[in-house]
């Protein structure tokens, strides 16, 4: 397991091994939405807000 | 096998596939179509050693271009362009079930929010107004009453976008309580399962329970048919059950073409990853064996 800092509030965050470029993960001490934007070495970014064509 | 896999956001849904790709031994390329450009000859992808594209793209304009130029180039992509531009579109969605015979929930598109209120108000109330493209269950209303359609109506004029000046009204179906979902590949089901709420939206997305559900014949029939109806391919079919809960008569209202099934996984006894990248590989196959059978130019 390795550690980054979220962008929004600099909590430490521990990212699980499987992580994935363009993966969300969610801040557990300010709840921002992150985005994964690299894994080696892990680097987080704010994730884009909802827009309306995003669906399935 | 190598695969592309479109993608602007990694759900879980990619990730279960792109476990099962990697966990078989093939060769993935992850292709952030944020970070492309596609001209009319190429892209700045590298699609060159790719047996097939599978579009994952969360953004429905995304998938729509993307799969589009892709095709262009030769590429063989699930879901084709075609199946995209039909399932994107709840209007050329339901107008493909009622042209191959699918039962589907009655519909009017209107332009106007007078021709809207017309409509709306012939087919008495509740009846339902839904954004042509759409998802999760967003933007979706049931009108109880002509004060509350004018009101829907007036806000929708003013959102801004075109496509909120096309009106899709449809009739209410009282479903019981939930809907099912199917996934299917070309038509053959891989799994199902219900969504049930108490609110009248059931999407899992809005917080719908899900159970898995046996489908007798006759729905298995309807989603070979919804399947066909736009171009097959990977696709999640929703079911609504007409008469009550096991009643066997249904209606189809519409056709995914970038499913999630995630909660299928979940839902139901199903390896669903496992049963779409065993597709996957059979189209695979597929292509590779029609283009060894192409004459040479």
């Amino acid at each position: 397991m390795t550690e980054a800092e979220c962008v929004e509030c600099g909590a430490e965050l521990s990212l699980h091994d499987d992580l994935e470029a363009g993966e969300i993960i969610d801040c557990g001490t300010c709840g921002a939405e992150l985005e994964v934007i690299d894994t080696e070495p892990p680097v987080l970014d704010r994730a884009p807000e909802l827009e309306e064509d995003w669906g399935e | 096998m190598h695969v592309g896999i479109l993608y602007s956001r990694i759900r879980r849904d990619e990730k279960l596939l792109l476990s099962e790709l990697r966990n078989r031994g093939h060769d993935v390329e992850k292709i952030d179509v944020r970070k492309q450009q596609f001209s009319l000859d190429g892209t700045t992808a590298d699609i060159s050693n790719l047996d097939l594209v599978v579009d994952r793209c969360l953004a429905t304009s995304r998938s729509l271009y993307a799969t589009e130029f892709l095709e262009s180039y030769g590429a063989t992509v699930i879901n084709s362009p075609k199946t995209a531009d039909i399932c994107a579109d709840k209007a050329k969605n339901s107008l493909a079930l009622a042209n191959a015979g699918v039962p589907t929930p009655v519909t009017k598109v209107a332009f106007t929010t007078d021709a809207a209120l017309e409509a709306i108000e012939s087919f008495g109330y509740p009846c339902v107004l839904k954004p042509v493209v759409g998802s999760w269950g967003r933007l979706m209303a049931k009108i109880d009453s002509r004060n509350a359609a004018e009101a829907i109506l007036e806000h929708k004029a003013t959102l801004g976008h075109y496509e909120h000046k096309v009106f899709y009204v449809q009739e209410f179906v009282a479903k019981p309580g939930r809907d099912i979902r199917v996934l299917a590949t070309d038509g053959e089901p891989i799994a199902a399962m219900t969504r049930s709420s108490d609110h009248w939206l059931t999407n899992a997305a809005k917080g719908g329970k899900t159970a898995a559900f046996e489908l007798d014949e006759t729905a298995l029939e309807l989603v070979k048919k919804a399947s066909d109806a736009v171009g097959g391919g990977l696709l999640g079919v929703d079911l609504m059950e007409v008469g009550g809960a096991g009643s066997g008569e249904y209606t189809v209202h519409e056709v995914n073409h970038t499913v999630e099934f995630k909660a299928l996984n979940e839902a139901t006894p199903v390896d669903v990853p496992a049963k779409v990248v065993d597709w996957m590989e059979a189209k695979a196959a597929e292509t590779s064996d029609e283009k060894a059978e192409a004459p040479a130019i």
